[in-house]
């Protein structure tokens, strides 16, 4: 089926707010390229369990596209247009199941090597239309805060050393009760912002309790859903026929319930929870994998004005020859190697909020847990310096803010 | 999870830089070759200079021999050549670099998936097969080319690669080519499960993960008697001196690297292809283990040209090629997520490096001109002897 011959009856498997949505918009739909429409309609078929801020950008989208005549419909999808598709990929059920469509529109724009041009398209896209409808800026400045290093005693390596340009380092904080003060920033900007899920405290092992306004994921709180995702992905590649494309279609299609979250739970969130694990590479396995990949998804999804991650110890990826002796005891764990990912992780927490709107604003801080060093990022400071003046973590805030 | 799965069109994941693929390709170049001349102290060649020393090695072609270690998983250039990466490669930079040439723009303009675009290096066309099917190649191989061309033994072309998927990669299914023209092929890892086919089931499951694209996946293969076959009379090693190696090997590339050496030693085939894929653990996100992968890389291909240059049978006739099948998604590129995984195409996920060296090539030299990934086996083929006559790509030069 192509755009064009698209009615209201094929959104009846959508679910109510999302068909109310795509049926509003079905005029404007008929006249999109298939290569761009399931892409769009996978955004649309999510809208009943997506987070405030992605439902209002889903809303501007349509909105900007409904406004768009029929010439103008023509010149901002003309790149879309020229990209091939095969006669396969225009019979499958792109409006029932638009992820599995991009998936495979995916691999043959790899295989037909079309991926450039349609990667230019998608880029061109983007840029036009954050000029026509802008993002929303938040109604204050973005704080981010990354804490790494959990566990780790002594270490001599310089850390921070991609974030330390953009701000200024400090080697002597005092760092008594240093995650208390930075949960309290949090919790103080929750309650003086009030904002659906506008602020957030991501932990890779078991979370301090936040206030009721923030909102909080650990992975710790997850251990049971990520034994019934692995259990799932056992019994699911024992099946004949299964390989990694098929078994990733039914991870897309797994239910919260699936891993155990409660139905009386928040189901955005339990949603949001169940992506991070069957959408996460490595998710499952390494909590540093998760708090970074959690606080991108946080970022890009939800924009928030608050962001707290810590980082803690992952477990040990043993050398082969450890593996071979079967010593099955208990996974131990890697401080120093997880130091390493999370001073990483903290640098790409950097760069998604730089990519956010209200960047110039945001201010980012990144602390190594019970240690002396901390980078301090934002408009009140100086790019690459060093203090050595003391300072609690409390001060440093206050100077940021 | 897929690597083929690119990100789709949302207003807040697609970002423009003000820079084409081919800038930030350049750029890249630019970075190496700038810490070369600092690091290296090595002089720049132009496309102007092909030597003909292959004319001056005198070295009989028949005797010449080639060996290709894929650099694996990708790795890019902020972990390697910037100067921020130096650190992880003291090998290639200090030992390897000043004795090769080195080609600091090679661009992957194909499927960015592991098993296919090994197998287009092997084949010197881009090949569209899915990554994760268990096919061959559908153009010829490299190693049917040599070995119809030069009417060479099976014992002449082997290649060692990491992972079950990759066991179709020695001949493909041209029909002019193929079957029983092709390159033996040793899976390190199968060879172990054979070694360990005593052990519980599921022992040792985890250590024999085929690789970190599909990490739940390990294609099927036939039973484990081809393997014991293998080991006994191709490898002259018992299954159970083997496992004892094995326990003092602390990766599976450390592993590929013993069986290529044994294989050299025992067979010294003029053509052999050694596939790494340790680096490639970073699609679990986890940057310390990343960097682990490119520093154990790094010695290990070290290891192989001192293995190179103390056999015999290889030493001063061998020229190494050493080169990732492609690099990682940029850090700021808002559809990847940097380091992790090769998904968007973008500039920094398809270009990458080559190093050369060895017999015929001049030593200190850095090319920058871009080439690509497929160059590599008309290369080989004009080194060695070859027409790779359905390749698509074009004989570097400056090798020639």
């Amino acid at each position: 089926m192509l755009p064009a011959e698209l009615t209201a009856d094929d959104f009846d498997g959508y679910p109510p707010e999302a068909r109310k949505l795509a049926v509003g918009s079905l005029a404007v739909f008929r006249r999109l390229p298939l290569t761009f429409l399931p892409n769009l309609l996978r955004e649309v078929i999510e809208y009943d369990l997506k987070f405030p801020s992605e439902r209002r950008t889903i809303e501007k989208e349509l909105a900007n596209l409904n406004s768009l005549s029929p010439q103008e419909i023509s010149d901002w999808f003309s790149a879309f247009e020229q990209i091939r598709l095969s006669p396969s990929l225009e019979s499958m059920d792109w409006v029932s199941d638009p992820a599995q469509f991009v998936e495979q529109l995916s691999a043959y724009l790899w295989s037909s090597q079309q991926l450039d041009a349609f990667r230019s398209a998608a880029i061109a896209y983007g840029d036009r239309l954050r000029k026509t409808t802008p993002p929303e800026s938040p109604s204050a400045p973005r704080l981010g805060i990354a804490v790494i290093g959990k566990d780790v005693d002594q270490y001599e390596k310089p850390v921070f050393q991609k974030l330390r340009s953009y701000g200024t380092y400090f080697n002597r904080i005092k760092p008594e009760n240093g995650l208390d003060i930075l949960l309290n920033a949090v919790t103080t900007r929750a309650k003086n912002f009030p904002v659906p899920y506008g602020h957030w405290y991501v932990d890779g092992g078991q979370a301090a309790s936040p206030h009721p306004a923030v909102t909080c994921i650990s992975y710790a709180s997850l251990d049971a859903s990520r034994a019934a995702l692995s259990t799932r992905i056992r019994n699911e590649i024992e099946k004949p026929g299964m390989g990694p494309e098929k078994l990733r279609s039914v991870l897309a299609r797994m239910r919260p319930e699936d891993l155990g979250f409660s139905k009386e739970g928040d189901p955005v969130l339990n949603r949001f929870q169940l992506r991070i694990l069957t959408e996460g590479s490595g998710t499952q396995i390494f909590s540093t994998t998760f708090v970074q990949w959690t606080a991108r998804e946080v970022l890009r999804r939800v924009q928030p004005h608050t962001l707290l991650v810590r980082f803690t110890p992952r477990q040990r990826q043993k050398p082969m020859n450890e593996l071979l002796l079967a010593n099955t005891a208990s996974a131990d764990l890697d401080p120093i190697g997880s130091l390493v990912d999370g001073d990483m992780g903290a640098y790409y927490n950097w760069i998604n909020q730089r990519h956010m709107t209200g960047a110039e604003q945001s201010s980012f801080l990144a602390w190594f847990e019970n240690h002396s060093q901390a980078v301090a990022i934002g408009p009140s400071m100086p790019r690459g310096t060093a203090s050595t003046e003391s300072a609690t973590l409390a001060s440093l805030l206050s100077w940021m803010a | 999870m897929n690597p083929l799965i690119s990100p789709p069109i949302t207003a807040n994941r697609c970002t423009s830089k003000g820079l084409s693929p081919q800038d930030l390709g350049r750029q890249l170049a630019f970075t190496r070759r700038e810490f070369l001349r600092a690091a290296a102290g090595l002089s720049f060649g132009s496309g102007l200079m092909g030597s003909s020393l292959l004319r001056h090695t005198g070295i009989p072609v028949k005797r010449r021999k080639v060996v290709v270690v894929t650099f694996g998983g990708g790795a890019r250039d902020q972990e390697t050549f910037a100067p921020e990466g130096q650190e992880n490669i003291p090998h290639l930079i200090r030992e390897l670099i000043p004795q090769s040439a080195f080609f600091t723009q090679v661009v992957n303009r194909g499927i960015l998936g592991h098993y296919v675009a090994t197998a287009s290096l092997a084949t010197g066309r881009y090949e569209t097969f899915n990554n994760f099917s268990a096919v061959p190649p559908e153009n010829p191989t490299v190693f049917e080319y040599f070995r119809k061309d030069l009417k060479r033994p099976a014992s002449d072309a082997w290649v060692v690669a990491p992972s079950n998927g990759f066991h179709r990669i020695g001949e493909s299914g041209n029909r002019h080519y193929g079957a029983g023209l092709g390159a033996g092929v040793i899976l390190p890892k199968r060879l172990l499960a054979a070694a360990l086919s005593d052990s519980k089931p599921g022992e040792h499951e985890h250590l024999l993960r085929d690789n970190y694209e599909s990490p739940y996946f390990t294609p099927e293969l036939a039973g484990h008697e081809f393997e014991l076959q293998q080991l006994d009379t191709i490898l002259n090693l018992s299954a159970s001196d083997f496992r004892a190696h094995a326990l003092t090997l602390s990766s599976p590339d450390e592993l590929s690297v013993y069986i290529a050496r044994r294989l050299m030693k025992q067979l010294a085939p003029s053509l052999l292809w050694i596939t790494m894929h340790d680096v490639d653990i970073a699609h679990a996100g986890a940057y310390s283990l990343y960097i682990e992968g490119i520093r154990r890389t790094d010695r290990l291909c070290a290891e192989l040209w001192k293995t190179i240059e103390d056999e015999p049978e290889y030493a001063g006739r061998t020229t190494l090629f050493i080169l990732p099948d492609f690099g990682r998604d940029a850090d700021d590129d808002g559809g990847g997520n940097g380091f992790q995984h090769h998904r968007t195409g973008d500039a920094s996920s398809r270009t990458t490096w080559m190093i050369a060296m060895g017999a015929g090539v001049r030593a200190g030299r850095v090319f920058d001109r871009p080439i690509q990934s497929i160059d590599l086996v008309p290369t080989v083929g004009a080194m060695m002897g070859f027409s790779p006559s359905l390749s698509q790509g074009t004989p570097v030069e400056e090798l020639l």
